[in-house]
């Protein structure tokens, strides 16, 4: 197998592999931060952020990692960098880390991180094992900043907290969805997103796994 | 070079692992602690200012930090017989803190916790605005069960200790667009000019569903409640008759009001 590229790393997870479209990873933080479009910007960040250096970190040391204890060190790597990223958060955008409170933390079990370090940056350099991380953290990114601003603009008439559409509310002609604002409808709008995405790149669509058999007996009904 | 799956290697591996993180997490920790406590006491002036009905929405760090300092004066109180102390500093002092506290704390029966916060501090952390020397407003802590969530806010009353200047939560869990709505500026907005005693001095702000009738004698008592969040509401009323109550502040304001605070 041939090495990949920093580019192919970088983009590929972005529509081609995405996490949360084709893998169907991390789906847990995004319906839960996305009901505005800022606490999803930071999320993103955050958690790009985390991917990248968990990957070169763990790339860093692959080769010194036994076996027999590879993931507990890799959590531990990457439950050192949240809790740093959780603290910054904590220390220069307060109201923001308020808003996002445990779903932070929660990035330590973000199965993309895991993913990545476990079938990326044990395998390479830490170079591409970095931009392997960002690139699939951009996917994860991609996938947040759509839903936050589908949930943000219908459920509340706003984009980063601006105005868009004025709400019957305030006084305006815009009556909103609340349901946009409850986690479920993350779960259709995502639902939606990989109808859409799977549409578009046929390649991406899975084989069952099972096929129906054939009834052959009429035991078989009971 | 030993064998990299051995015993002695995994362990030396997991040692220097754990030594490095720890030093990096205990590193950010410790350098970040100032602002971090800087910015919630920033929080917390800040919502003190915004429900007394201070400064303007998007006031600056340092503005907030000077208006707080010029207008709003922090006192102790003693919730059992509802006089100023000096037990503690109210800088330092966190209510929060002591509810938790066994030795600062009692637990209530559950018939007299309508506001389902099981403990209640001994001592709270009034504020007041002073004009001359005297009362202009009253700020007050309080909080209490809702739907899904304690909401933790302050209510601030004028100087006459009856009519309302201003209700907010600073923290909350409630369901975004139904619960969630104590936090809209038009609910809210109900709230200023309200009184919460009637002619004979009995407590009587109540969150009431289906509409403020203007007609009623009682209307200056009424707030309507939040549309489709029955229990948010209730828990709100709840909350506030817990809080200005006997249990509450309530031998606190018959002390000020008699002028023996």
């Amino acid at each position: 197998m041939s090495q990949p590229t920093v580019k192919q790393v970088l983009f590929e997870p972005v529509f081609n592999n995405n996490p949360i479209g084709l893998q169907i990873l991390g789906i847990c933080s995004a319906l839960a931060v996305t009901s505005n479009l800022k606490t999803a910007l930071v999320m993103s960040i955050a958690l790009t952020l985390v991917t990248g250096f968990s990957s070169m970190f763990i790339s860093m040391i692959r080769s010194q990692i036994p076996s027999s204890i590879r993931m507990i060190v890799q959590m531990v790597i990457i439950a050192s960098l949240v809790i740093v990223v959780d603290q910054i958060l904590k220390a220069y955008a307060f109201a923001l880390s308020k808003q996002l409170s445990v779903f932070v933390g929660l990035i330590i079990t973000n199965c993309i991180v895991m993913g990545r370090a476990e079938a990326f940056a044990m395998q390479n350099p830490p170079v591409l094992s970095f931009f392997d991380g960002i690139g699939n953290g951009l996917g994860y990114s991609a996938m947040l900043i759509m839903l936050g601003i589908v949930r943000e603009l219908f459920g509340a008439g706003k984009l980063m907290g601006y105005t868009i559409i004025p709400v019957v509310n305030d006084g305006g002609w815009y009556q909103p969805n609340g349901l946009l604002l409850l986690p479920p409808s993350a779960f259709f709008l995502i639902g939606l997103f990989i109808w859409g995405l799977r549409s578009w790149k046929k390649e991406q669509v899975e084989k069952p796994a099972f096929r129906m058999a054939p009834q052959v007996s009429s035991k078989e009904a009971y | 070079m030993s064998n990299k799956e051995s015993t002695v290697r995994t362990l030396t591996v997991a040692l220097l692992v754990c030594l490095v993180c720890s030093v990096f997490v205990a590193g950010a920790a410790v350098a970040l602690r100032p602002t971090q406590v800087e910015n919630r006491q920033l929080d917390k002036q800040r919502s003190i200012l915004a429900i007394a009905g201070l400064g303007q929405p998007g006031m600056s760090a340092n503005q907030v930090k000077a208006l707080y300092g010029e207008r709003i004066v922090a006192r102790l109180v003693d919730l059992e017989t509802g006089k100023f102390t000096d037990e503690f500093d109210p800088q330092t002092f966190d209510p929060l803190v002591a509810a938790k506290d066994p030795a600062l704390s009692e637990a209530l029966p559950g018939s007299e916790d309508i506001a389902s916060i099981k403990r209640r501090e001994r001592y709270s952390t009034v504020y007041m605005v002073e004009n001359d020397g005297k009362l202009d407003t009253l700020i007050l802590p309080i909080r209490g069960y809702g739907l899904w969530s304690t909401l933790y806010g302050f209510m601030a009353v004028k100087g006459d200790l009856n009519t309302v200047v201003g209700l907010g939560f600073y923290q909350h869990g409630e369901t975004p667009g139904l619960g969630g709505e104590v936090d809209n500026p038009k609910w809210r907005g109900q709230w200023p000019g309200k009184t919460l005693y009637d002619e004979n001095g009995k407590l009587s702000v109540q969150i009431v569903k289906g509409g403020v009738d203007p007609q009623s004698p009682r209307a200056e008592h009424q707030v309507d409640a939040l549309a489709g969040a029955t229990l948010t509401s209730n828990g709100v009323n709840n909350l506030l008759h817990f809080w200005l109550g006997e249990n509450g502040f309530g031998p606190f304001i018959a002390n000020l009001r008699a002028g023996e605070a």
